[in-house]
């Protein structure tokens, strides 16, 4: 049992920070532009192609540099040429912008590197068990991921409260036009942090990408949850994703090790329940089998009795 | 210092501003008079670029309709907004910060030229901007301003809410503020504090200028003052 909440604990730790370097970035976005970028976690998949690419030409560590910067210019560039223009249109056009570049991003994948998940191994020096925790094995690669997203975490938090930079954007979070209006170039600023969020998400897919898998698909699969993320921290709450990126990787986690179904729990209290009747199946459910549909079973309920999320300051 | 020329704007297909002229000397204090939505904040939004301008706005013989508001504001233009746009997660003092359009800006207000005027937003220059007072909010607003070293400030209707005690001290600061030589444009409702630190007045109606005059005349012109600012 031990074992269990611990490797769980450790594992919650890096889905939970890999959960965050995504979810810092889009909810920054929204919360400066009102953008809700659908294709922020296709940058997260580029990233992890980019890193698959140029590691197998110059190796893993340029690869590390080189990626997230690639993808943090791309970014930088959709919002110079793409959502700018548009934003004399509304959010929704923006919506709809981002939800098209989705499709583009996932199609080139497709036409570039294939339908089938990519060979993307973990680096040699870092292929080997760094400590025994309870008798198994923990990866140096995993420590690896957690050291990146924990500096990733330090480095922002620096920047954003340190710096005359981070000042201005904190500020143009609440009044972007009174930001503007004191000489300082807001649109310059909205384009640095939407290319720095997709920087954030392309150093996700690069380390992400070798953990989980690289595949076309790979987008979609993280894309939903990081919008429950930043749904249940509050949108533009950098705090609340934080907080929302380590509950929702704690609860996907611990679910999928419990074997107990409805059936178990009421047997707890004595109770018996009618193994024939209509809903028999629902009944023996194992919560482990329900792990992928928790995160949106809590952002229902939190979208019901807390709109504005757990650290939000807006309902809507 | 400002000569604005036949201003128009528009917020979607409401025609706001129909043809707005007026002047603001150096160092001079000038008034925008008039009741709620006849667009007196809207020409302030409208000089500073906020609302796009369709017509002239000329700073120091410089053509600034078509600026961005970044652009105009480091032209050496200020605005004070209703709204006061305090950043609520900023602490006084980081609010200030970044009133200066560079870091380390040499001006003609420094942080500590503020402490001295206003020694409470010294007593709480550690306290975020969100939970201060609204007098404090007020002056922390002008005072950002201020840090921009501006030679032309906007100023909408700043004693708005405000205890008599605090309407005081902003006059008083508008005057300081005429005094170190930077021209003032100040949006009121409050006729007294108009009349009293202004050297000239516009009142404004149905988005135009319908009267140009000194404090004088309008105390002489109970007409004007029925018909454009009494509710």
């Amino acid at each position: 049992m031990l074992e269990y909440v611990l490797f769980s604990l450790l594992n919650s730790l890096v889905l939970g920070m890999l959960l965050f370097m995504l979810s810092s970035g889009l909810t920054l976005i929204f919360s400066m532009m009102g953008v809700l970028n659908f294709a922020h976690a296709s940058f997260y998949m580029l990233g992890a192609y980019f890193g698959y690419q140029i590691s197998t030409w110059v190796g893993f560590w340029p690869a590390l540099v080189i990626a997230p910067l690639l993808v943090g210019g791309l970014g930088a560039l959709v919002e110079r040429y793409g959502l700018r223009s548009l934003h004399k249109y509304g959010h929704v056009a923006e919506l709809l912008f981002t939800v098209g570049l989705f499709y583009i991003i996932e199609e080139s994948v497709n036409l570039i590197w294939g339908r089938n998940a990519v060979m993307y191994p973990i680096p040699k020096i870092l292929d080997f068990p760094v400590f025994k925790l309870l008798g198994a094995d923990v990866s140096a690669y995993r420590m690896f991921m957690l050291l990146i997203s924990m500096g990733m975490f330090v480095g922002l938090y620096l920047v954003l409260t340190r710096t005359r930079i981070g000042l201005i954007i904190q500020a143009a979070l609440t009044h972007p036009e009174g930001v503007n209006a004191l000489g300082h170039n807001v649109p310059a600023v909205f384009m640095l942090v939407f290319g720095g969020g997709s920087a954030l998400a392309g150093l996700a897919g690069v380390i992400g990408g070798i953990f989980l898998i690289t595949e076309p698909a790979m987008a979609a699969t993280l894309g939903p949850i990081v919008f429950v993320v930043i749904v249940v921290g509050g949108m533009g709450s950098l705090t609340g994703a934080f907080v929302a990126s380590l509950l929702l990787a704690a609860i996907q986690t611990f679910a999928v090790g419990i074997e107990y179904s409805l059936t178990d729990l009421f047997a707890l209290f004595g109770w018996r329940v009618d193994a024939t009747g209509f809903f028999r199946d629902i009944w023996r459910i194992q919560l482990s089998h329900t792990g992928p549909i928790l995160p949106y079973l809590f952002m229902v309920l939190m979208l019901m009795f807390r709109p504005k999320g757990l650290m939000g300051k807006r309902e809507s | 210092m400002l000569e604005v020329k036949e201003l128009h704007a528009y917020y979607g297909r409401s025609h706001i501003l129909q043809g707005v002229n007026l002047k603001v000397a150096r160092g001079e204090i000038v008034s925008l008079l008039g009741r709620n939505g006849v667009g007196r904040s809207t020409t302030c939004m409208t000089i500073m670029g906020l609302v796009p301008p369709h017509g002239s706005i000329l700073y120091k013989g410089e053509e600034m309709a078509g600026l961005k508001p970044h652009q105009v504001a480091r032209k050496g233009i200020g605005f004070v907004p209703e709204d006061r746009w305090i950043f609520p997660g900023l602490t006084v003092l980081q609010n200030l910060q970044l009133g200066q359009k560079r870091k380390k800006q040499a001006g003609r207000w420094t942080i500590d030229d503020v402490f001295k005027i206003f020694p409470r937003l010294g007593e709480r220059s550690n306290v975020h901007g969100g939970l201060i007072s609204g007098g404090e909010k007020q002056m922390l607003t002008i005072c950002r301003t201020l840090m921009g070293d501006p030679d032309f400030i906007m100023i909408d209707e700043p004693t708005e809410g405000l205890a008599p005690q605090m309407v005081k001290q902003v006059g008083d600061l508008i005057e300081e503020i005429a005094g170190r030589g930077i021209s003032v444009l100040l949006v009121e409702q409050k006729l007294s504090i108009a009349l009293k630190i202004s050297k000239r007045l516009y009142i404004m109606g149905h988005g135009k200028i319908v009267f140009e005059g000194t404090p004088n005349d309008i105390k002489n012109d109970q007409t004007i003052r029925k018909e454009w600012l009494e509710v």
